[in-house]
């Protein structure tokens, strides 16, 4: 593997700010289609970013989200604080989701979250504690 | 297909531009309110029919480049969801009928 990235960039997320969710996916987006990267990966690339700033924005208290492009892959690390996931195992399932009532009437909370990020992904690790959680996707080109 | 036309013939009120030049490129049609779950199963160039008016639905609409969102139901879409469809060029329609009625109209038209 190629270890410099040719483009990286870092996303500041805000807890509870859905005004601004997807903004992320939107720009990272626009910038791969600017690249001339395959629309398949485009697309799975957005799905995964915006499914990462979604957890961010509600399950946390604040995270970021840093994008590396290389020569041969795509690497989205969503990083995020406090409560983290306390069973990784059930929140991986397809369903399962902890949101409160009131996010899931604006459509979130479906549970399909983090089985979206790693169906997408060619690669996903997840590692969380009661500080956070930290997501690394990687998507080959 | 031009966005007038369309929106004529499935009886829908347009929330967004009504320049007689817009045209549609379409492919299918999706239903669904549960965003992760639209994200994941909607196609580029589809018609995406939901009861859901957040102005998140306009992000996933364009990150997975949906031609068109039809708001079922007469949902009541506020200036914000509107503003922002305007903005990124998404067409934004609105139906009195239910997203079944509407998933049938389309069928009936081909799509």
């Amino acid at each position: 593997m190629i270890n410099i990235p040719i483009k990286s960039d870092t996303y500041i997320i805000n807890a509870n700010d859905f005004s601004v969710a997807g903004k992320v996916s939107s720009d990272i987006k626009k910038d791969l289609k600017k690249l001339g990267i395959h629309p398949k990966i485009i697309r799975r690339t957005a799905i995964v970013c915006y499914e990462s700033e979604i957890n961010i924005i509600i399950h946390s208290i604040g995270g970021k989200i840093v994008f590396e492009l290389y020569e041969d892959r795509i690497v989205i690390n969503s990083e995020d604080r406090g409560p983290g996931i306390s069973d990784i195992e059930l929140a991986m399932k397809e369903g399962y989701s902890t949101a409160t009532n009131e996010v899931r009437e604006l459509g979130f909370g479906a549970g399909m979250g983090l089985p979206n990020m790693n169906r997408w992904a060619d690669e996903f690790r997840i590692e969380s504690s009661s500080k956070g959680t930290l997501i690394k996707m990687t998507i080959f080109l | 297909m031009k966005l007038l036309d369309f929106a004529e013939k499935l009886q829908l009120e347009i929330m967004t531009e009504k320049d007689e030049d817009i045209e549609l490129d379409i492919n299918g049609a999706y239903v669904g309110d549960l965003l992760s779950i639209v994200m994941g199963k909607a196609k580029e160039k589809n018609v995406w029919i939901t009861i859901q008016t957040h102005l998140n639905i306009l992000a996933v609409a364009e990150l997975i480049d949906i031609s068109v969102i039809i708001i079922a139901e007469d949902m009541e879409i506020s200036d914000d969801t509107i503003n922002k469809a305007k903005e990124i060029g998404m067409p934004l329609l609105k139906s009195k009928e239910d997203a079944y009625k509407i998933a049938c109209r389309l069928n009936e038209m081909g799509i």
